[in-house]
């Protein structure tokens, strides 16, 4: 989106802009998608409708459990549980991921609760959770924070790791105190690795929120997936997994566009082109 | 308030040592071995020696960034102890801060030390116009050169008005030309502002343009020091480099520099 522009350039001898010619990306972007949906109406046909589907089969499938209303409803509690649960972990980690980087103590005394919890087997988990705070709204808000909070609070304490000591050294200069430069130095360098670790935490988040759905299994996107297995009805089957791809996808575009939006600098920093 | 005994920044029998580890063994470098200086009101004073002979640890102590093993260090007569906006680091690579506008990292240093409102930009805007970037206050620092940035450093560090300037070779990086249109834009900001000012250069001509006194160092102990007779303002940067004055200081500076060896 953001172009480029020189103010008086001060060189002052190259002739005339010279513009790129190049394909946009979003148009490369959506000649391989077609590619793929083309393929796989080729060759998903031949499969048996048990085993396998193909986009118009699959097509045909969203639109009965769109008309019946099932989609959305399932779509909205899936999404309830996974705003909540997303959040949390946005709101919890970034700080908590500041501090562990900016406290030699902090880092001794929970950091290896944080890396190690990062590779918990959470599937193993969850019937617990469910027996502890049954099988409603909670118990899936708590599997999707418990997937996405560690790798935000991961991706944070590294960023705010590989802060420049110099830039440190600029508010001591100054005089500032340790909350001033964590908030006025260390949050703003630290912006790039918070964004990958949010980035990141979308695809946990949710496969999270299928996870707690297939063991409570009687609401969400989730239930639909597990009911149209056991029915073999494969092509619906694929509905709320393609739902999902495609939530998941828009949300990593947003997130980068509130990165653009609050880090403007450092996309011209990198010299990255996001058109 | 400095008296005229000790200057207005003074190192008496300052020692560093570093204690760092390396491959599981303990090492210990002695950055700075006893070291004596004090510097007048006013005076330009430049440190020169070779890489790693400690100019920038002894800068670095001045600031309060670093805290010396032995000896006290003294700036306006109190000792130092941590930062202070009695004195001003300019950093060699400038060190703006990548997200702020050239105005914004001015006003940094000035909100740290407690100004608001309208006074807050007016300030930063006069302290770019005084190192000629007025026009660039709004640019962030990937759109400015390498020496508009380090003049962005210097109003950052000249705007909270401090007696001491440090300044840790500041112009190291700039290509020869930015470099010495900097040196005398600084030799008149500090005609006009009479700020202290301690300067780390490896750079022989450097050294003496700027200096009222040339300190120079050798492996963390000062080798000589060295009275520059070249009167001040000094004019002409480009014209004084051919009088006979600068050609001889420049010379026992370099004699200094390469020590008894290198004479015979
Ligand atoms: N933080 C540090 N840890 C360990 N050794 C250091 C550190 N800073 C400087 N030194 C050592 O102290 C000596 C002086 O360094 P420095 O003051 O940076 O020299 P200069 O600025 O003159 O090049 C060098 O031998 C350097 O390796
Ligand atoms: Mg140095």
């Amino acid at each position: 989106m953001s172009k480029i522009e020189t103010i008086s350039a001060p060189t002052g001898n190259d002739d005339a802009p010279k513009l790129k010619r190049e394909m946009p990306k979003w148009a490369i972007t959506t000649m391989s998608v077609s590619v793929v949906i083309l393929a796989w109406e080729f060759f998903g046909r031949d499969v048996n409708p048990i085993f396998g589907s193909y986009p118009t089969a699959i097509s045909v499938a969203f639109w009965k459990l769109l008309v019946s209303g099932q989609l959305l409803a399932a779509l909205t509690q899936s999404l309830k549980a996974f705003v909540v649960g997303y959040g949390l972990s946005v709101l919890i980690g970034v700080p908590l991921g500041l501090l562990i980087g900016r406290s030699r103590f902090l880092e001794a005394a929970i950091g290896v609760f944080i890396t190690g919890a990062y590779a918990m087997p959470l599937v193993a988990l969850v019937p617990l959770l469910v027996l502890w705070m049954g099988l409603g709204f909670a118990v899936k808000a708590c599997v999707v924070f418990l997937m996405a909070v560690f790798p935000i609070v991961i991706n944070t304490w590294l960023g705010v790791r590989a802060v420049p000591k110099t830039l440190i050294e600029v508010g001591k200069s100054f005089v500032a105190s340790d909350f001033t430069i964590l908030r006025r130095i260390v949050l703003p360098a630290t912006i790039p690795y918070i964004m990958a670790g949010i980035k990141l935490a979308v695809g946990r988040g949710v496969v999270a929120m299928v996870i707690a759905e297939f063991f409570t299994a009687i609401s969400g996107l989730g239930a639909i997936i597990i009911n149209a297995a056991n029915a073999f009805d494969t092509a619906r089957m694929f509905v709320p997994v393609i739902v999902l791809m495609v939530l998941a996808t828009m949300l990593n575009s947003f997130v980068g566009w509130i990165e653009r939006k609050v880090a403007p600098w450092q996309v011209e920093l990198s010299g990255r082109d996001e058109g | 308030m400095s008296d005229a005994s000790t200057g207005q920044v003074s190192m008496s029998d300052v020692s560093k040592t570093f204690t760092l580890k390396v491959d599981g063994q303990i090492q210990i470098v002695p950055a700075l071995k006893s070291v004596n200086f004090d510097v007048k009101q006013a005076e330009i004073v430049t440190l020169i020696g070779p890489s790693g002979c400690g100019k920038t640890t002894a800068l670095r102590i001045l600031m309060g960034l670093e805290t010396a093993s032995r000896g006290k260090v003294t700036v306006g007569g109190k000792q130092v102890n941590g930062c202070g906006y009695d004195r001003g680091l300019v950093f060699q690579h400038a060190e703006l801060l990548p997200w702020l506008t050239a105005a914004q990292n001015v006003m940094f240093g000035l909100e740290m030390k407690g100004m608001r409102g309208a006074e807050l930009r007016d300030t930063a805007l006069r302290y770019l116009d005084l190192v000629g970037l007025k026009d660039a206050a709004n640019r962030r620092p990937y759109q400015l050169s390498g020496g508009m940035k380090q003049r962005v450093g210097i109003a950052r560090a000249l705007a909270i008005d401090p007696e001491v300037l440090l300044m840790d070779e500041p112009f190291g990086a700039l290509d020869a030309q930015t470099r010495e249109t900097l040196q005398g834009e600084l030799l008149d900001i500090q005609a006009r502002t009479k700020k202290t000012i301690i300067f780390v250069t490896h750079d022989l001509d450097e050294a003496v343009l700027l200096a009222d006194r040339i300190i120079v160092m050798r492996a963390g102990s000062i080798q000589e020091t060295i009275q520059v007779p070249l009167q001040r303002p000094r004019g002409n940067l480009g014209a004084l480099r051919g009088t006979a004055e600068f050609a001889e200081a420049r010379y026992k500076v370099w004699k200094a520099l390469h020590g008894a060896e290198a004479v015979h």
